[in-house]
Protein backbone atom coordinates (compact mmCIF):
# COMPACT_ATOMS: atom_id res chain seq x y z
CA UNK A 1 0.00 0.00 0.00
CA UNK A 2 2.86 2.69 0.98
CA UNK A 3 4.73 1.50 -2.62
CA UNK A 4 1.07 2.51 -4.60
CA UNK A 5 0.60 5.49 -2.48
CA UNK A 6 4.22 6.32 -3.28
CA UNK A 7 3.85 5.60 -6.94
CA UNK A 8 0.20 7.70 -7.32
CA UNK A 9 2.34 10.50 -5.74
CA UNK A 10 4.93 10.41 -8.10
CA UNK A 11 2.76 9.87 -10.97
CA UNK A 12 1.28 13.34 -9.90
CA UNK A 13 4.02 15.13 -9.30
CA UNK A 14 5.66 13.99 -12.84
CA UNK A 15 2.98 15.05 -14.60
CA UNK A 16 2.92 18.78 -13.22
CA UNK A 17 6.67 18.90 -13.62
CA UNK A 18 7.00 17.51 -17.45
CA UNK A 19 3.87 20.07 -18.16
CA UNK A 20 5.49 22.61 -16.17
CA UNK A 21 9.09 22.37 -17.67
CA UNK A 22 7.31 21.95 -21.66
CA UNK A 23 5.62 25.03 -20.84
CA UNK A 24 8.61 27.03 -19.59
CA UNK A 25 10.24 26.81 -23.29
CA UNK A 26 7.40 29.53 -23.80
CA UNK A 27 9.10 32.07 -21.59
CA UNK A 28 10.00 35.02 -24.05
CA UNK A 29 8.23 33.52 -26.78
CA UNK A 30 4.54 34.01 -25.83
CA UNK A 31 2.59 35.32 -29.57
CA UNK A 32 1.70 38.38 -27.17
CA UNK A 33 3.48 39.56 -23.95
CA UNK A 34 0.46 38.88 -21.46
CA UNK A 35 0.09 35.55 -23.02
CA UNK A 36 3.38 34.56 -22.50
CA UNK A 37 3.39 36.22 -18.90
CA UNK A 38 0.18 33.92 -18.53
CA UNK A 39 2.24 30.29 -19.72
CA UNK A 40 4.97 31.33 -17.36
CA UNK A 41 2.60 32.09 -14.45
CA UNK A 42 0.80 28.25 -15.39
CA UNK A 43 4.26 26.99 -15.43
CA UNK A 44 5.09 28.59 -11.80
CA UNK A 45 1.86 26.97 -10.49
CA UNK A 46 2.83 23.68 -12.09
CA UNK A 47 6.16 22.89 -10.88
CA UNK A 48 5.31 24.34 -7.03
CA UNK A 49 2.76 21.94 -7.12
CA UNK A 50 5.56 18.88 -8.35
CA UNK A 51 7.88 19.97 -5.40
CA UNK A 52 5.11 19.66 -2.88
CA UNK A 53 4.35 16.45 -4.45
CA UNK A 54 8.24 15.16 -4.84
CA UNK A 55 8.72 16.55 -0.90
CA UNK A 56 5.68 14.23 0.10
CA UNK A 57 7.23 11.25 -2.00
CA UNK A 58 10.32 12.04 -0.51
CA UNK A 59 9.02 11.31 2.94
CA UNK A 60 7.00 8.40 1.63
CA UNK A 61 10.14 6.70 -0.10
CA UNK A 62 12.69 7.93 3.06
CA UNK A 63 16.42 7.34 3.03
CA UNK A 64 18.16 10.31 1.58
CA UNK A 65 15.70 10.76 -1.33
CA UNK A 66 14.87 14.56 -1.37
CA UNK A 67 12.43 16.76 -3.90
CA UNK A 68 15.55 17.39 -5.71
CA UNK A 69 16.76 13.63 -6.18
CA UNK A 70 13.48 12.58 -7.69
CA UNK A 71 13.24 15.37 -10.09
CA UNK A 72 16.92 15.05 -11.18
CA UNK A 73 17.98 11.72 -10.73
CA UNK A 74 15.06 9.21 -11.76
CA UNK A 75 15.66 8.05 -15.37
CA UNK A 76 12.70 7.78 -18.10
CA UNK A 77 11.51 4.21 -17.19
CA UNK A 78 10.83 5.74 -13.41
CA UNK A 79 8.69 8.83 -14.46
CA UNK A 80 5.27 7.96 -14.67
CA UNK A 81 3.62 10.99 -16.05
CA UNK A 82 0.86 11.00 -18.95
CA UNK A 83 2.13 10.80 -21.90
CA UNK A 84 0.12 13.55 -23.06
CA UNK A 85 2.51 15.91 -21.21
CA UNK A 86 5.49 15.21 -22.75
CA UNK A 87 3.74 15.98 -26.53
CA UNK A 88 6.29 18.65 -28.11
CA UNK A 89 4.48 21.80 -27.95
CA UNK A 90 4.33 22.35 -31.59
CA UNK A 91 2.36 25.81 -32.15
CA UNK A 92 0.56 27.90 -29.88
CA UNK A 93 -2.38 25.96 -30.61
CA UNK A 94 -0.71 22.41 -29.60
CA UNK A 95 0.45 23.98 -26.72
CA UNK A 96 -3.36 25.23 -25.61
CA UNK A 97 -5.01 21.87 -26.38
CA UNK A 98 -2.73 20.36 -24.50
CA UNK A 99 -2.89 22.42 -21.50
CA UNK A 100 -6.84 22.55 -21.41
CA UNK A 101 -7.00 18.82 -22.07
CA UNK A 102 -4.84 17.91 -18.77
CA UNK A 103 -6.56 20.72 -16.93
CA UNK A 104 -9.78 19.82 -17.40
CA UNK A 105 -8.28 16.53 -16.37
CA UNK A 106 -6.73 17.86 -13.09
CA UNK A 107 -9.76 19.84 -12.41
CA UNK A 108 -11.71 16.43 -12.05
CA UNK A 109 -8.79 14.73 -10.10
CA UNK A 110 -7.85 17.07 -7.22
CA UNK A 111 -11.88 17.71 -7.03
CA UNK A 112 -11.95 13.80 -5.95
CA UNK A 113 -8.74 13.55 -4.44
CA UNK A 114 -9.46 16.68 -1.81
CA UNK A 115 -12.02 14.01 -0.50
CA UNK A 116 -9.44 11.57 -0.39
CA UNK A 117 -8.25 9.60 3.10
CA UNK A 118 -4.49 10.03 2.79
CA UNK A 119 -5.07 14.13 4.28
CA UNK A 120 -1.66 15.09 2.69
CA UNK A 121 -2.78 14.54 -0.82
CA UNK A 122 -6.01 16.06 0.07
CA UNK A 123 -4.24 19.09 1.28
CA UNK A 124 -2.01 19.17 -1.65
CA UNK A 125 -5.17 19.06 -4.19
CA UNK A 126 -7.04 21.59 -2.54
CA UNK A 127 -4.56 24.06 -2.84
CA UNK A 128 -3.93 23.19 -6.71
CA UNK A 129 -7.37 23.11 -6.93
CA UNK A 130 -7.60 26.69 -7.13
CA UNK A 131 -4.74 27.44 -9.51
CA UNK A 132 -6.14 24.70 -11.87
CA UNK A 133 -9.19 26.80 -12.29
CA UNK A 134 -7.51 29.15 -13.43
CA UNK A 135 -5.61 27.43 -16.10
CA UNK A 136 -8.78 25.69 -17.30
CA UNK A 137 -10.62 29.35 -17.83
CA UNK A 138 -7.74 30.72 -19.26
CA UNK A 139 -7.06 27.70 -21.70
CA UNK A 140 -10.82 27.23 -22.49
CA UNK A 141 -10.82 30.28 -23.36
CA UNK A 142 -8.11 30.07 -26.26
CA UNK A 143 -9.73 26.91 -27.36
CA UNK A 144 -12.77 28.96 -27.93
CA UNK A 145 -10.75 32.12 -29.38
CA UNK A 146 -8.76 29.62 -32.00
CA UNK A 147 -11.13 26.70 -33.02
CA UNK A 148 -14.24 30.18 -33.86
CA UNK A 149 -11.44 32.44 -34.77
CA UNK A 150 -9.78 32.60 -38.03
CA UNK A 151 -10.07 29.66 -40.83
CA UNK A 152 -6.04 29.32 -39.95
CA UNK A 153 -6.50 28.97 -36.00
CA UNK A 154 -9.42 26.95 -36.61
CA UNK A 155 -6.99 24.63 -39.16
CA UNK A 156 -4.35 24.42 -36.58
CA UNK A 157 -6.26 23.47 -33.26
CA UNK A 158 -8.14 21.04 -35.47
CA UNK A 159 -4.68 19.38 -36.58
CA UNK A 160 -3.42 19.56 -32.90
CA UNK A 161 -6.62 17.71 -31.56
CA UNK A 162 -6.20 14.89 -33.84
CA UNK A 163 -2.35 15.22 -32.52
CA UNK A 164 -3.32 14.95 -29.26
CA UNK A 165 -6.38 13.22 -28.61
CA UNK A 166 -4.75 9.69 -28.87
CA UNK A 167 -3.22 10.67 -25.69
CA UNK A 168 -5.89 11.15 -23.79
CA UNK A 169 -7.36 7.45 -22.88
CA UNK A 170 -4.50 6.86 -20.96
CA UNK A 171 -5.51 9.44 -18.30
CA UNK A 172 -8.41 7.25 -17.49
CA UNK A 173 -7.25 3.89 -17.64
CA UNK A 174 -6.14 3.20 -14.14
CA UNK A 175 -2.76 1.92 -13.20
CA UNK A 176 -2.02 -0.66 -10.60
CA UNK A 177 -1.38 1.59 -8.47
CA UNK A 178 -4.12 4.04 -8.67
CA UNK A 179 -6.65 0.70 -8.59
CA UNK A 180 -4.93 -0.37 -4.98
CA UNK A 181 -5.70 3.29 -3.69
CA UNK A 182 -9.15 2.58 -4.69
CA UNK A 183 -8.62 5.87 -7.20
CA UNK A 184 -9.93 4.43 -10.90
CA UNK A 185 -9.87 7.09 -12.92
CA UNK A 186 -12.23 5.69 -15.23
CA UNK A 187 -14.64 7.48 -12.59
CA UNK A 188 -13.50 10.68 -14.16
CA UNK A 189 -13.99 10.81 -17.68
CA UNK A 190 -17.70 11.63 -18.12
CA UNK A 191 -17.18 14.77 -16.24
CA UNK A 192 -14.20 15.42 -18.12
CA UNK A 193 -15.62 14.18 -21.73
CA UNK A 194 -18.72 16.37 -21.02
CA UNK A 195 -16.41 19.44 -20.42
CA UNK A 196 -14.27 18.70 -23.21
CA UNK A 197 -16.91 18.49 -25.75
CA UNK A 198 -19.26 21.60 -24.87
CA UNK A 199 -15.74 23.53 -25.06
CA UNK A 200 -15.06 22.06 -28.49
CA UNK A 201 -18.47 22.32 -29.59
CA UNK A 202 -18.47 25.92 -29.21
CA UNK A 203 -15.07 26.30 -30.58
CA UNK A 204 -16.72 24.64 -33.82
CA UNK A 205 -14.48 21.47 -33.38
CA UNK A 206 -15.99 17.75 -32.95
CA UNK A 207 -14.91 14.72 -31.85
CA UNK A 208 -17.06 12.60 -34.18
CA UNK A 209 -14.21 11.26 -35.97
CA UNK A 210 -12.25 10.08 -33.41
CA UNK A 211 -15.47 7.82 -31.88
CA UNK A 212 -12.99 4.42 -32.42
CA UNK A 213 -9.60 6.15 -32.14
CA UNK A 214 -6.58 4.37 -31.17
CA UNK A 215 -5.43 5.09 -27.49
CA UNK A 216 -1.88 5.46 -27.11
CA UNK A 217 -0.77 4.20 -23.12
CA UNK A 218 2.32 3.41 -21.19
CA UNK A 219 3.74 6.28 -19.61
CA UNK A 220 1.81 5.95 -16.29
CA UNK A 221 3.88 2.12 -16.08
CA UNK A 222 7.15 4.32 -17.34
CA UNK A 223 6.82 3.02 -20.86
CA UNK A 224 7.46 6.57 -22.30
CA UNK A 225 7.35 8.07 -26.07
CA UNK A 226 11.43 9.34 -27.20
CA UNK A 227 9.88 12.65 -26.30
CA UNK A 228 10.63 12.42 -22.88
CA UNK A 229 14.36 11.55 -23.39
CA UNK A 230 15.09 14.91 -24.72
CA UNK A 231 12.81 16.86 -21.68
CA UNK A 232 15.17 14.44 -19.01
CA UNK A 233 18.13 15.44 -20.94
CA UNK A 234 17.62 18.94 -20.73
CA UNK A 235 15.77 18.95 -17.34
CA UNK A 236 18.41 17.16 -15.50
CA UNK A 237 21.60 18.17 -17.37
CA UNK A 238 23.91 20.19 -14.49
CA UNK A 239 22.65 17.76 -12.11
CA UNK A 240 24.19 14.85 -13.87
CA UNK A 241 26.95 16.63 -14.91
CA UNK A 242 27.79 18.21 -11.75
CA UNK A 243 26.09 16.00 -8.99
CA UNK A 244 24.82 18.09 -5.95
CA UNK A 245 25.68 21.31 -7.66
CA UNK A 246 23.66 24.01 -5.75
CA UNK A 247 23.62 28.02 -6.92
CA UNK B 1 5.20 20.05 28.73
CA UNK B 2 3.72 23.49 26.76
CA UNK B 3 6.22 25.64 27.60
CA UNK B 4 4.70 28.26 24.90
CA UNK B 5 2.69 30.37 27.11
CA UNK B 6 5.93 31.49 29.42
CA UNK B 7 7.46 33.22 26.47
CA UNK B 8 4.50 35.75 25.52
CA UNK B 9 6.43 38.60 25.14
CA UNK B 10 9.66 36.72 23.32
CA UNK B 11 6.93 35.26 20.78
CA UNK B 12 5.34 38.84 20.63
CA UNK B 13 8.31 40.53 19.50
CA UNK B 14 8.93 37.94 16.68
CA UNK B 15 5.49 38.93 15.40
CA UNK B 16 6.49 42.22 15.62
CA UNK B 17 9.47 41.40 13.95
CA UNK B 18 7.22 40.27 11.24
CA UNK B 19 5.41 42.96 10.57
CA UNK B 20 8.70 44.66 9.15
CA UNK B 21 9.48 41.70 6.74
CA UNK B 22 8.09 42.69 3.74
CA UNK B 23 7.09 40.81 0.48
CA UNK B 24 9.79 40.87 -2.16
CA UNK B 25 7.58 41.02 -4.87
CA UNK B 26 4.80 43.59 -3.27
CA UNK B 27 7.24 45.77 -1.22
CA UNK B 28 4.37 47.52 0.98
CA UNK B 29 2.70 44.50 2.28
CA UNK B 30 4.69 42.66 5.69
CA UNK B 31 4.31 38.99 6.23
CA UNK B 32 1.22 39.73 8.55
CA UNK B 33 -0.77 41.77 6.42
CA UNK B 34 -0.27 39.08 3.56
CA UNK B 35 -1.19 36.33 6.64
CA UNK B 36 1.42 33.93 5.73
CA UNK B 37 2.87 33.12 8.67
CA UNK B 38 0.79 30.57 10.41
CA UNK B 39 2.50 29.97 14.17
CA UNK B 40 5.48 30.94 16.10
CA UNK B 41 6.40 28.93 18.25
CA UNK B 42 9.66 30.21 20.52
CA UNK B 43 10.70 27.10 22.75
CA UNK B 44 13.88 28.74 24.68
CA UNK B 45 13.78 32.39 24.45
CA UNK B 46 17.14 34.28 23.19
CA UNK B 47 18.41 34.88 26.66
CA UNK B 48 18.61 31.36 26.98
CA UNK B 49 19.16 28.35 24.33
CA UNK B 50 17.48 30.77 21.35
CA UNK B 51 15.05 27.86 19.80
CA UNK B 52 12.46 29.06 17.82
CA UNK B 53 10.24 27.25 15.59
CA UNK B 54 8.01 29.22 12.38
CA UNK B 55 5.57 28.03 10.79
CA UNK B 56 4.85 29.65 7.56
CA UNK B 57 2.31 29.13 4.28
CA UNK B 58 3.22 30.10 0.69
CA UNK B 59 0.22 32.40 -1.70
CA UNK B 60 0.21 30.18 -4.53
CA UNK B 61 2.38 26.56 -5.48
CA UNK B 62 5.01 28.07 -7.47
CA UNK B 63 5.80 31.70 -5.51
CA UNK B 64 9.49 32.15 -6.15
CA UNK B 65 9.19 34.43 -2.86
CA UNK B 66 8.77 31.70 -0.20
CA UNK B 67 12.36 30.63 -0.38
CA UNK B 68 13.42 34.45 0.32
CA UNK B 69 10.75 34.71 2.64
CA UNK B 70 11.72 31.95 4.58
CA UNK B 71 15.58 32.84 5.01
CA UNK B 72 14.82 36.37 5.44
CA UNK B 73 12.55 35.33 8.39
CA UNK B 74 15.59 33.68 9.45
CA UNK B 75 18.16 36.31 9.54
CA UNK B 76 15.67 38.57 10.88
CA UNK B 77 15.19 36.49 13.99
CA UNK B 78 18.94 35.39 14.40
CA UNK B 79 19.37 39.44 15.16
CA UNK B 80 17.25 38.81 18.16
CA UNK B 81 19.51 36.42 19.48
CA UNK B 82 17.87 32.94 18.50
CA UNK B 83 20.56 30.47 17.88
CA UNK B 84 18.64 27.33 16.37
CA UNK B 85 15.59 28.64 14.10
CA UNK B 86 13.96 26.22 12.40
CA UNK B 87 10.79 27.37 9.66
CA UNK B 88 8.13 24.78 8.71
CA UNK B 89 6.03 25.32 5.67
CA UNK B 90 2.68 23.46 5.65
CA UNK B 91 0.12 24.17 2.97
CA UNK B 92 -2.79 23.48 5.23
CA UNK B 93 -5.50 25.18 5.58
CA UNK B 94 -4.73 26.56 1.72
CA UNK B 95 -4.16 30.11 2.18
CA UNK B 96 -6.72 32.49 1.48
CA UNK B 97 -6.67 36.32 0.40
CA UNK B 98 -9.38 35.99 3.77
CA UNK B 99 -6.30 36.08 5.71
CA UNK B 100 -4.81 39.52 4.42
CA UNK B 101 -5.44 42.43 6.29
CA UNK B 102 -7.52 45.22 5.99
CA UNK B 103 -5.11 47.46 6.62
CA UNK B 104 -3.01 45.69 4.22
CA UNK B 105 -5.93 46.20 1.65
CA UNK B 106 -5.34 50.39 1.91
CA UNK B 107 -1.90 49.75 1.36
CA UNK B 108 -2.30 47.63 -1.78
CA UNK B 109 -4.57 50.69 -2.95
CA UNK B 110 -2.35 53.44 -2.14
CA UNK B 111 0.49 51.61 -3.92
CA UNK B 112 -1.70 50.95 -7.00
CA UNK B 113 -3.02 47.31 -6.75
CA UNK B 114 -6.22 47.01 -7.07
CA UNK B 115 -6.72 44.60 -3.18
CA UNK B 116 -8.68 41.18 -3.52
CA UNK B 117 -12.82 41.80 -3.10
CA UNK B 118 -15.06 38.67 -2.82
CA UNK B 119 -17.73 40.45 -4.77
CA UNK B 120 -14.63 39.40 -7.80
CA UNK B 121 -14.01 36.67 -7.27
CA UNK B 122 -13.06 35.33 -10.88
CA UNK B 123 -11.17 38.85 -12.06
CA UNK B 124 -13.19 40.35 -14.57
CA UNK B 125 -14.39 43.65 -15.73
CA UNK B 126 -15.24 46.59 -13.28
CA UNK B 127 -12.49 45.85 -10.58
CA UNK B 128 -12.47 49.54 -9.38
CA UNK B 129 -9.23 51.69 -10.76
CA UNK B 130 -6.66 52.05 -7.38
CA UNK B 131 -5.74 55.43 -9.10
CA UNK B 132 -8.73 57.20 -10.56
CA UNK B 133 -11.83 54.52 -8.37
CA UNK B 134 -13.42 54.16 -11.89
CA UNK B 135 -15.55 51.00 -12.02
CA UNK B 136 -15.16 51.34 -16.31
CA UNK B 137 -12.25 49.19 -16.31
CA UNK B 138 -11.70 46.23 -18.27
CA UNK B 139 -9.77 42.85 -17.59
CA UNK B 140 -6.58 42.50 -20.27
CA UNK B 141 -5.41 39.05 -18.73
CA UNK B 142 -6.11 36.83 -15.44
CA UNK B 143 -2.17 36.46 -14.65
CA UNK B 144 -0.35 39.52 -13.71
CA UNK B 145 3.19 40.54 -12.98
CA UNK B 146 2.93 37.54 -10.19
CA UNK B 147 1.19 34.31 -9.46
CA UNK B 148 -1.14 36.23 -6.98
CA UNK B 149 -2.35 39.11 -10.01
CA UNK B 150 -4.24 39.76 -12.77
CA UNK B 151 -4.34 42.99 -15.17
CA UNK B 152 -6.32 45.49 -15.76
CA UNK B 153 -6.84 48.40 -17.66
CA UNK B 154 -8.66 51.72 -16.37
CA UNK B 155 -11.03 52.94 -19.29
CA UNK B 156 -11.27 56.42 -17.59
CA UNK B 157 -7.82 57.04 -16.48
CA UNK B 158 -6.06 54.59 -19.10
CA UNK B 159 -4.21 53.56 -16.62
CA UNK B 160 -3.01 50.13 -16.49
CA UNK B 161 -3.07 48.19 -13.07
CA UNK B 162 -2.44 44.88 -11.16
CA UNK B 163 -5.61 43.04 -9.22
CA UNK B 164 -5.13 41.59 -6.67
CA UNK B 165 -6.52 38.40 -7.32
CA UNK B 166 -9.14 36.87 -4.64
CA UNK B 167 -8.12 33.26 -3.60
Amino acid sequence: MQQALLDYTLYLSDNSLILGQRNAAWCGHGPVLEQDIAITNITLDLIGQSRILYQYAAQLKGGDATEDSLAFLRSEREYKNCLLVERPNGDWAQTILRQFLFSCFQRELYTQLTKEKDSTLAAIATKALREVSYHYRWSREWVLRLGDGTAESHTRLASALENLWPYTGELFKGADYELALGLDPAMLYTNWLSAVQSTLKEATLSLASFASCFMQTGGKTGIHTEELGFILTDLQYMQRTYPGCDW
Amino acid sequence: MNGTHLHTEATQACWELMDQIYDPEIPVLSLNDLGIVRVIEVKSPPADAGIIEVTITTTYSGCPAMDWIANTIKMELSTLGYQSITIKHTIFPAWTTDWMAERGKEKLKAYGIAPPEKRFNIPTDGIPCPQCKSEHTRLLSEFGSTSCKALLQCQDCGEPFDYFKCH
